[in-house]
């Protein structure tokens, strides 16, 4: 069947549905752009405040760098989790996903992916930035570059669960940040130590074995957990 | 065995039946708790390495056991609320969460007090205890959730939902102490095999251990009791219960509501 003639019978592949939902979502985003770069700033903002309140000594900064980066990059994607459904819960669009004849899946994924996109994309960019600021030693940059780029998805899934939990709550921001953080030690543990043996110019493949695993098992399970939560939350 | 399990998805049946066992639980905790704690703190053996404070592994240890065992119990009502639409299940997930957090808290509380003279320190950064403070963690934001909605079931579900996504830290904490090499030691007591301990210091373990389950059992018993009964406040028969009155106006009018059950 082409493309036409499945648009006439008003159904879309599973390929154009994700696709559409990923533009849609990023859209929206870019018409809202101060809630894209309040995340961002948050992030910045939260690591420039640890030397100042630490310290400017560049040993301990080095040291703790990793854990501050983590850190912050948590507390960041919790504050951008939010607003993940809240619009689309309070417009109804949420509940023509939930109706539409393709799998729930396909939407979750997609509005995850474009989570992923707008908050932890620009944290990873923005990083090298501020591990200079940090004074990381130069050989563990790879290992911080690496786990972010696998662990910030992770954290975009395992919130989107929190996220879908809690859309249906008046003010579930507070719970959320209480139901999401725990689920997110795991990787902070891994993603640090890779990141401190690293800098010891010692092999960190071990733990980001762990966080690729982390991220193929959340890629895989998360958005059916979100999708369930979600048709939880709209009843 | 459907067959034999169907009758207690109605709510009266369940109350009823808890009923019947729930004084069972209570003699039975009752009874191994006082010999098994008299046995353990007066007249067991002194540990050759830790001395007395050893005595404090009767507490511990059940404690610990009972943390992880009651959030995968809750898990299981949870997936078969969520799976089977048991509806019953929801009330006793509900029920569990909070002994299984009681039990997680002085599983680490008296892990503290237990650190202190063995490790010289009340809390370590280390693979056991970090992952039991999040299992601590995991049932606050269960219990916070099922509170934070005002119906009922979607908080059931809701609060289902996040359980089982929780259940990833159980195995986690269960081989902790295999995976990395911590301060915390390895495990005394498995189940299948000798376990690593003189019989003497062994059977007052065994005697707490099902002690604290009975007792946990019980609370068990109270809370779902209490849950099925908010549940159906609006029943017949819960009025029946109440006020004691089996020839109530209301009784009639509401017997088709009855038969339905839930």
């Amino acid at each position: 069947m082409t493309n036409a003639s499945n648009r006439q019978a008003g159904a879309l592949s599973y390929r154009q549905a994700f696709m559409l939902t990923l533009k849609r979502d990023l859209i929206i985003a870019f018409r809202h752009k101060d809630e894209m770069i309040n995340p961002l700033l948050f992030f910045i903002i939260v690591i420039t405040l640890f030397p100042l309140g630490i310290g400017p000594q560049p040993n301990t900064l080095a040291k703790i760098a990793p854990g501050i980066i983590w850190v912050s990059a948590l507390l960041a994607t919790l504050l951008s989790l939010d607003r993940l459904f809240k619009a689309d819960h309070s417009d109804g669009s949420l509940e023509q996903m939930l109706i539409s004849p393709q799998p729930l899946f396909i939407f979750t994924l997609a509005k995850i992916c474009a989570h992923w996109l707008l908050t932890g994309l620009p944290l990873i960019l923005i990083a090298p930035l501020l591990a200079v600021l940090l004074h990381l030693p130069e050989q563990s940059y790879s290992a911080l570059m690496l786990t972010l780029l696998l662990g910030t998805p992770v954290l975009s899934f395992i919130g989107a669960i929190g996220a879908a939990l809690t859309v249906g709550i008046k003010k579930g921001g507070v719970l959320l940040s209480l139901i999401v953080l725990p689920l997110y030690i795991p990787v902070l543990i891994f993603a640090t130590s890779a990141i401190d043996t690293a800098s010891l110019s010692l092999p960190y493949n071990g733990q980001l074995a762990i966080i690729a695993a982390l991220f193929f098992g959340s890629l895989t399970l998360a958005p059916f957990a979100v999708g369930a939560a979600l048709k939880v939350s709209t009843n | 065995m459907w067959k034999w399990l169907h009758p207690y998805a109605n709510p009266e049946v369940s109350y009823h039946f808890t009923e019947k066992i729930k004084p069972w639980f209570g003699l039975a905790s009752i009874v191994l708790l006082s010999t098994g704690l008299v046995w353990a703190l007066l007249f067991a053996p002194a540990d050759y390495q830790q001395g007395d404070s050893f005595r404090i592994f009767y507490v511990h240890v059940p404690s610990a056991i009972l943390s992880m065992s009651l959030y995968v119990a809750m898990a299981i009502a949870a997936l078969s609320s969520l799976v089977w639409q048991v509806k019953l299940a929801d009330a006793s997930a509900a029920a569990l969460a909070p002994i299984g957090a009681v039990f997680t808290a002085i599983a680490l509380l008296t892990g503290a007090a237990w650190g202190k003279p063995m490790w010289g320190t009340w809390w370590v950064w280390d693979a056991r205890l970090t992952s039991e403070l999040i299992l601590l963690f995991l049932y606050l934001g269960v219990i916070a959730l099922h509170n934070a909605f005002d119906d009922k079931q979607m908080a059931g579900k809701a609060a289902g939902i996040l359980s089982l996504v929780g259940v990833i830290n159980i195995p986690i904490i269960k081989y902790s102490v295999e995976w990395w090499n911590t301060l915390h030691q390895g495990a005394t007591v498995s189940k299948l095999g000798m376990p690593a301990m003189a019989p003497e210091m062994y059977w007052p373990f065994l005697l707490c251990f099902f002690g604290f389950g009975c007792l946990a059992g019980y609370i068990a018993c109270i809370r779902f009791q209490t849950e099925v009964l908010s549940r159906n406040k609006m029943r017949p028969w819960v009025r029946t219960l109440v006020t004691g009155d089996d020839n109530a106006p209301h009784l009639a009018t509401n017997k088709q509501a009855n038969a339905g059950g839930n």
